[in-house]
């Protein structure tokens, strides 16, 4: 347990990244527009490809910004050197809301519920109007993008004020903010992938839903978390004392939540399976059958067996290079699972505008997932958003938050 | 002190940060068999002394995967090999319903096999015996001092050098532990009087406590709440519905599943004229027939349906089943008098099924013909 003061410059992000993030910007641009004109301007199609991009970069914002405040309120001391990234990464709660602009210019298209006859038609529909209306919906959306950013801007606002002042009040803030932002989050979290994702189909419900958002959430922000982290580190960005007992803690958190994700995928699976209520299952038949029951395998395969037996061991946890695959595997399933979340909608979407056709006809149509240059093009663009947010936001910072009063138990943190 | 041997020199220091630096010098010495002992877990402590990654992990993963396949082939042979049964319009192996045990039962197996491997393997069970156990040494360590020994046995071991190192070190007291060699071979034995009346106490104390809870605390409130529930019983009165019957009979004109209404009650020569057995008259059916037959018919008709039967004299004997009149119904008419009675004999119809009549029905028509059997039936 020695103890030494820590040496730390501040030094820039390499000129690569800057060119990773522009590029992967125009590649999407390109793409979607090639997509977008190959699929006759279809403007429903970009909306469903732009909510995958908004809910995934709203994942990562929130996952980090739970991380920031986690460990304000636990008195985490492993998770220090990373919280920097973390506060940096959490911008990305006011920058994705961009991505929601396609979907709430074509939510008629894609919400049955905005569609006043049809609600009025119908009495699941009209019995839910309180909740699901236009209005409501934009207040809660503004709302929450609010909320949110005003809890990132004094987190982060006391953060690199104390690197500056060294005031240990300023954590205790924190703490207190921490405490405060906690249950609105998960009210907001909840409340946010109920709107955009559960309401593309608004007589299915599933009380599970905002867990289960969350659980992918943290697992893919930790993962972009320790991605950054390990390249930064090797470029030795983070100091020079982060070494594998806070790795090891980072990846130990993505192994639980590989397990806490399929326990909470599971258990709204089964219940419904077991159930067999058809105002529940209608949701998975689709997503059980053709093309779409690949999709189902292999968010089993690669978001749970992959992952687990690879974290599971102690060397893919401290070994940085392996650490980093895994993320990168971790950040690419997760927008696997957003798509089978979302895209099935499309697909009906698809057989309820489609004229003449047989039974046998539509029921491909709704069991084929629809996947091409348009979702590439956004996928591509949601990581360039992703990249060029965290370089604009870490210029000029300081990566490790110095005079943090858990700054030396940090340094000195072992397993 | 001539049969006591020199098992180690131990250092107790008074701080943890102590510890871990004369770990760290003691295994940078070269030094092999020497070990740490704190009172509470040190973290760091494994990189301190240079240890290799432990190899517990692998055991818990076998121990948990075999758990895992031994749960799902014990579950898919009870439910799709020897009792099949449909539960919930399910698939006998209906996986999403099994995964919740199959965890419980791999995290079972691997905790009770990583316990079990710590004991055996790595601590070395039977052997109950240390040098170390009841030394003042021990004594220091376990409560608020942090310890360190070389054992003797190592090969760099020298006496004089070790406590200069521990000295170095800034131990606080250094001490030097013997043993007795019987002390080290003495082995464990089952008959030891201890241990038995331990293993006696054991028992005693988890018979009267299972007993206590399965016959005491499970009435006592809150406990049986799940006893004394608020549904309505069979036979019991209901408040529920306006004729006060808590049993309820089924809605008009419906048949239930499996059910056919018999249309020739009274009528047994109308029986005998429509009805024809609609089971074939193969070695599955027969079987089925003969075993039924063992079971309601026998006990009056006899085995072989000649009326010799066990209750012979106790009650109204039953007459033969070879009789001309018999012989000579049509199935359909044996068939009603099966499932209707005749005379002092009850209907069957609530005990076997429809099939299982017109089992006993060709059952009782290969028992005739036996009685009777033609010169070629021989060949």
């Amino acid at each position: 347990m020695s103890s030494h003061t820590p040496h730390y410059e501040i030094k820039n992000l390499p000129a690569n990244v800057s060119k990773w993030g522009f590029g992967l910007l125009g590649v999407g641009l390109v793409l979607a527009v090639l997509g977008f004109t190959m699929d006759h301007n279809n403007s429903v199609r970009l909306s469903y490809a732009s909510l995958i991009a908004f809910m995934f970069l709203m994942s990562i914002g929130l996952g980090s910004l739970f991380l920031v405040a986690l460990e304000y309120i636990a008195g985490a001391v492993w998770s220090l050197p990373f919280r920097r990234i973390a506060e940096t990464l959490s911008l990305l709660v006011l920058v994705a809301p961009i991505f929601a602009i396609p979907v709430l210019m074509n939510m008629h298209h894609m919400y049955e519920w905005t569609n006043l006859e049809v609600v009025a038609k119908d009495n699941v529909l009209s019995a839910k109007a309180p909740y699901l209306n236009i209005n409501f919906f934009y207040a809660r959306f503004i709302g929450i993008i609010a909320v949110l950013g005003i809890f990132y801007w004094a987190f982060t606002r006391n953060s690199l004020k104390q690197d500056i002042t060294g005031d240990q009040k300023l954590t205790k803030a924190n703490v207190r903010l921490s405490a405060l932002f906690l249950p609105l989050f998960a009210i907001g979290l909840t409340m946010l992938s109920i709107d955009f994702m559960m309401s593309l189909e608004p007589h299915w419900f599933s009380t599970i839903y905002g867990v289960y958002y969350f659980a992918g959430s943290f697992w893919a922000g930790i993962s972009v978390i320790a991605f950054i982290a390990v390249n930064m580190n090797a470029k030795g960005m983070l100091g020079s004392w982060v070494n594998k007992n806070h790795f090891y803690s980072l990846g130990g958190f993505m192994f639980a939540f590989t397990a806490f994700w399929t326990y909470i995928a599971f258990s709204q699976f089964m219940l419904i399976w077991y159930a067999n209520l058809p105002e529940e299952t209608f949701w998975f038949i689709p997503r059980m059958s053709g093309g779409w029951s690949l999709v189902s395998i292999s968010l089993i395969v690669f978001h749970f067996i992959v992952p687990f037996f690879l974290l599971i061991q102690k060397n893919s946890k401290t070994n940085p290079s392996r650490l980093k695959s895994v993320a990168v595997l971790i950040v690419f399933v997760h927008i696997l699972d957003l798509y089978w979340l979302t895209y099935p909608s499309y697909s009906k979407h698809l057989a309820h505008t489609a004229h003449d056709m047989t039974k046998s006809q539509l029921e491909a149509i709704i069991t084929t997932p629809v996947f091409g240059f348009l979702e590439l093009g956004f996928i591509a663009l949601a990581l360039g958003v992703l990249i060029t947010v965290f370089n604009m936001g870490a210029k000029g910072k300081n990566m490790i938050p110095l005079k943090d009063p858990k700054l030396q138990r940090a340094i000195d943190f072992h397993l | 002190m001539e049969n006591k041997k020199l098992y180690s020199v131990a250092a107790t220091f008074d701080d943890p940060n102590k510890i871990m630096i004369a770990a760290d010098k003691v295994s940078d010495a070269g030094y092999k068999k020497y070990d740490v002992n704190t009172p509470f877990p040190l973290h760091g402590m494994d990189d301190a002394m240079k240890l290799p990654p432990s190899k517990i992990g692998y055991f818990t993963i076998t121990f948990g995967l075999t758990g895992t396949s031994l749960i799902l082939f014990f579950i898919w042979w009870i439910t799709s090999v020897d009792y099949p049964q449909v539960i919930g319009g399910k698939p006998f192996f209906g996986i999403p319903a099994f995964i919740p045990v199959t965890f419980e039962a791999t995290v079972l197996l691997a905790a009770i096999g990583s316990a079990l491997t710590l004991i055996i393997y790595f601590f070395k069970f039977p052997n109950n015996s240390h040098p170390l156990h009841d030394t003042e040494y021990m004594n220091a360590v376990s409560s608020d001092e942090y310890g360190i020994y070389i054992e003797a046995q190592d090969e760099k071991f020298d006496l004089e050098g070790v406590k200069s190192l521990f000295n170095s070190l800034g131990a606080k007291k250094i001490h030097e532990i013997y043993y007795e060699e019987e002390f080290l071979t003495q082995k464990f034995s089952l008959f030891d009087k201890k241990f038995i009346i331990g293993l006696v106490v054991i028992a005693i104390f988890t018979s009267f406590s299972a007993y206590m809870h399965l016959n005491k605390l499970l009435y006592i409130t809150p406990f049986n709440w799940m006893v004394e529930q608020p549904k309505v019983s069979a036979q019991q009165a209901s408040t529920f519905f306006a004729d006060g019957f808590g049993m309820r009979t089924p809605a008009e004109g419906t048949v239930a599943r499996g059910f056919i209404p018999y249309a020739f009650t009274g009528k047994p020569e109308e029986a005998g004229k429509y009805l024809s057995n609609p089971l074939e008259a193969n070695e599955r059916n027969i079987d089925l027939g003969k075993r039924k037959y063992l079971t309601f018919c026998s006990p009056c008709h006899g085995n072989y349906g000649n009326g010799e039967s066990r209750l012979n004299g106790q009650f109204p004997n039953g007459p033969t089943l070879h009789s001309d009149k018999i012989v000579n119904w049509p199935d359909g008419q044996l068939y009603h008098v099966i499932s209707e009675g005749q005379n002092v004999m009850p209907g069957y119809s609530k005990q076997a099924t429809r099939d299982e009549r017109w089992a006993i029905v060709l059952y009782v028509r290969t028992l005739q013909r036996a009685m009777n059997a033609k010169e070629s039936d021989l060949k």
